[in-house]
């Protein structure tokens, strides 16, 4: 039955036609309405209620806060690595926090280096990859895929994009603090945060740290509240659930964990932020500091850590789930093959959705939890392994005998599934409780979340821009370059982060300033110091891929047909330069699902093209 | 502008609105920062060194205001529909007094509290009380702000039916309602625990 794929549909339909013909008519263009607010300067680019423009003010933020972060591991990296050398060639930048003494050798302040690791954690986690990913596709595609003009409201969508902004000029300026930025992790566990007098962080460190913190779940929240409401309420007609690309299933899904999880970091916040000014009792209870006991009275640091993880796990699948979605789609596209096993996709979404819920304490092992409570959040941990394994399996099937056409977004998409199974199999070390007291504290515990959500998610993060940027600016990528920023990332994270299971299953703790007084540590200097050399130059590449993002928004090869990956999503049917409303004249109904490649020996069938007779002979047949 | 596209998108079909459906959202994210504080508060009790003190008995009071207040503002979304305008108006504006009472007698029990030796900074039993019925609070006031809103609707616009105005009429009932039916969940549970 493999001929009855002779009749060439697509060719016989034109898209314009096609959305003509089939699209509806809302009428879009009969109101005067829109282009108001897209008419000056001010609110066209700055507080623009258009999606997509709205999408790259969070990835362009979200670029800068990476810069920053990354920035920030490789001053803290050098010290790892060459705690030797003189780092008086940073005092113009870190001034106070590099000590000179009279020979000129200049040291890192041991308080900012904690603030440094407390700094990048905070950034990168939440936002580069809470933000930046999230923020940045969910704004983008949801609409455009969906077939949308834009989101349920798009006011709050400005508003979620203005409080993220507000948050990050928070935590900006607590850098420039003379007692330095919040010091304790990115945690941020009492009594660390909880005491001022703590560490020099923990003042008006911690105090600007909390702040900002409300302000960036308040944009989370109105992200998601707008998220779930568009993708529920203005899908197109025929755009049924099960028709969404799988990008639009992560990003639902994660808005859902958001919006459950954040409020919960929020009452805690709370919490915390009444022990330091109010004098509660939460957290603090009579511990002694400098020699006499504290006023307060019964209170639990346990619960802080409750409270955090029950955000703070749902929070590494809402920076994952963003990057399977765009993986999924990326990969299918670029193999020209249907996405393997589709509903299956769907449910380990979900089923990793509800489990990121009940796992929370796994981070607390080490924090004297009952074992016999550590055991019922071993097996939801380790359960956790099927749904991902699900969706390891579906994206290894899709590229298997695809015609693969290997672009940068290709790469990204095919490094992520290397990163994600790497990263996800030590996961199953930490998982178990009598393994995780061994590692939790070291090296290791630090390698498997860089590599399965740190350098997953900026594959997925890399694979999305790569694929999506022709739709965010009229023009291509440099592809060269984007190959190479791919094998120079790829090899280079691994040699970051392999070397590091190693010093941690030899018992390298994790945290330290420098392993000076340690003798037991001494022989591992060299690999510290190749991990230093190589995070140097994959920081290096990422600046490339700047240079190749920022250029071609100006110098980039124009596009010159609507559809330059010939994927069959709703995004591509719309002008090469989107306006406000998306689609010029009517919006186009859904016929089918989105990933009819190579079928019946077709290229692509686009989601927009009725369902062809020949075609039911050939799902009979298939 | 931005409303209108919504609108638009959505006429001639029956699903919800979206902006209904945006709050009821919301609201799940609002009470699942209540739920993270009343289980905090279950998780601690466990723990022991746990004070217990007499729940106070106005607290009764302002559950009765609260539920009523419920029951009057349903009261004006009828009376507006069935085009009474007299009670829409009065109904409306009862419920805004309530809502003010209904603080007003928290604020009373955190004095009986405070008379007890009951304080905000000490033993984490009583912190809770207040931080809990403090947040719910602070929902309430902007419960309270929305209902400001619309009496501004009721007294300022002439008395019309449209499918506009009933609309955002309900984003505020439903509103209430759910900090009325947020204070029960914490009542029930307060008396649960103390």
């Amino acid at each position: 039955m493999a001929d009855t794929g002779t009749i060439t549909a697509p060719q016989k339909y034109n898209e314009e036609t096609l959305i003509e013909e089939l699209g509806y008519d809302d009428h879009f263009h009969d109101h005067h309405h829109g282009d108001k607010y897209q008419s000056s300067f001010i609110f066209h680019y700055i507080f623009s209620m258009d999606h997509k423009m709205i999408a790259r003010q969070f990835l362009i933020t979200g670029m800068f806060w990476a810069v920053i972060g990354g920035l920030m591991s490789l001053v803290f990296r050098l010290q790892l690595g060459f705690p030797e050398e003189s780092m008086a060639w940073l005092k113009p930048i870190l001034g106070g926090w590099i000590t000179v003494n009279e020979a000129g050798i200049g040291t890192l302040a041991p308080e900012f280096y904690y603030a440094l690791v407390t700094m990048h954690g905070t950034i990168i986690v939440f936002f580069v990859l809470t933000a930046g990913l999230s923020g940045t596709f969910s704004n983008l595609l949801i609409p455009l895929q969906l077939g949308a003009r834009d989101m349920a409201s798009p006011f709050l969508n400005m508003l979620s994009y203005w409080f993220f902004f507000s948050a990050g000029v928070v935590m900006f300026l607590s850098l420039f603090l003379s007692t330095g930025p919040f010091s304790g992790g990115w945690t941020a566990y009492p009594p660390l945060s909880a005491l001022p007098q703590a560490s020099t962080g923990s003042g008006a460190g911690m105090t600007m740290w909390s702040f900002s913190m409300v302000l960036f779940v308040v944009s989370v929240l109105l992200g998601g509240i707008n998220y779930i409401t568009t993708v529920l309420n203005l899908r197109t007609k025929g755009m049924s659930l099960w028709r969404m690309p799988l990008t639009i299933w992560a990003f639902f899904v994660t808005a859902i964990i958001g919006l459950l999880s954040f409020p919960v970091l929020v009452s805690g916040i709370l919490l915390l932020i009444l022990d330091r000014e109010l004098g509660t009792s939460f957290y603090l209870s009579e511990i002694f500091i400098g020699g006499s006991a504290l006023d307060h009275v019964g209170g639990s640091p346990i619960l802080y850590q409750h409270l955090f993880w029950f955000l703070g796990h749902p929070e590494v699948y809402i920076i994952i789930l963003p990057a399977m979605g765009i993986v999924s789609e990326v990969l299918s596209v670029h193999a020209r093959k249907p996405i393997f096993g589709y509903k299956a996709m769907v449910y380990s979404i979900l089923a990793i959705a509800f489990l990121s819920f009940i796992v929370w304490a796994h981070h607390m092992f080490m924090s004297g939890v009952n074992p016999f409570i550590s055991n019922f959040f071993v097996i939801f941990t380790l359960i956790i392994a099927v749904p991902s394994a699900v969706k390891v399996f579906n994206w290894i099937a899709t590229l298997f005998g695809g015609n693969i056409r290997f672009t940068a977004a290709c790469l990204f998409g095919i490094g992520f599934v290397s990163m994600f199974i790497s990263g996800g199999l030590t996961g199953i070390f930490l998982g178990n409780s009598a393994i995780d007291v061994q590692l939790h504290d070291t090296y290791f515990v630090v390698a498997h979340f860089h590599i399965v959500m740190g350098i997953a998610a900026f594959f997925g993060m890399y694979a999305g821009v790569y694929h999506w940027f022709p739709k965010m600016y009229g023009r291509l990528m440099n592809e060269t370059l984007g190959r190479i920023h791919f094998w120079g990332t790829l090899v280079g994270a691994y040699a970051i982060f392999w070397p590091m299971h190693y010093i941690g299953m030899a018992g390298v703790p994790r945290r330290y300033y420098s392993f000076d007084n340690f003798q037991a540590f001494a022989h591992f200097d060299m690999i510290n110091k190749f991990i230093t050399v190589a995070a140097i130059i994959v920081f290096a590449l990422q600046v490339l891929f700047l240079i190749n993002f920022f250029y071609s928004i100006w110098n980039g090869k124009k596009l010159t047909t609507k559809n330059p990956w010939k994927a069959s999503t709703l995004e591509w049917t719309t002008p090469i330069n989107p306006g406000h409303g998306n689609w010029p004249g009517r919006i186009p109904t859904v016929q089918r699902w989105p990933y009819d490649y190579g079928k019946g020996g077709n290229d692509y069938i686009s989601q927009i093209t009725p369902e062809q007779e020949w075609e039911r002979e050939y799902d009979e047949a298939h | 502008m931005a409303t209108a596209t919504v609108e638009n998108i959505n006429k001639g079909r029956s699903k919800i609105h979206p902006q209904k459906f945006a709050l009821i959202i919301g609201c799940a994210s609002m009470m699942m920062m209540f739920v993270a504080f009343t289980s905090a508060l279950i998780v601690r009790q466990a723990q022991g060194n746990w004070l217990e003190f007499n729940f106070p008995s106005i607290f009764n009071y302002s559950t009765i205001v609260i539920v009523v207040s419920s029951l009057t503002m349903h009261g004006a979304y009828f009376a507006f529909t069935r085009g009474s305008e007299f009670f829409y108006k009065a109904l409306l504006i009862t419920t805004a007094i309530l809502g003010m009472v209904f603080i007003y007698l928290q604020y009373q029990g955190w004095l009986e509290m405070n008379a007890d030796g009951i304080f905000l900074d000490g033993n984490p039993s009583g912190s809770f009380v207040y931080v809990i019925t403090a947040s719910h609070a602070g929902h309430l006031l902007a419960g309270i702000s929305t209902i400001i809103m619309a009496l501004l609707h009721a007294f300022i616009l002439p008395y019309k039916v449209t499918p506009r105005r009933k609309h955002r009429f309900q984003l505020v009932v439903w509103f209430w309602h759910f900090v009325d039916f947020l204070w029960l969940y914490l009542f029930v549970l307060f008396l649960a625990a103390y």
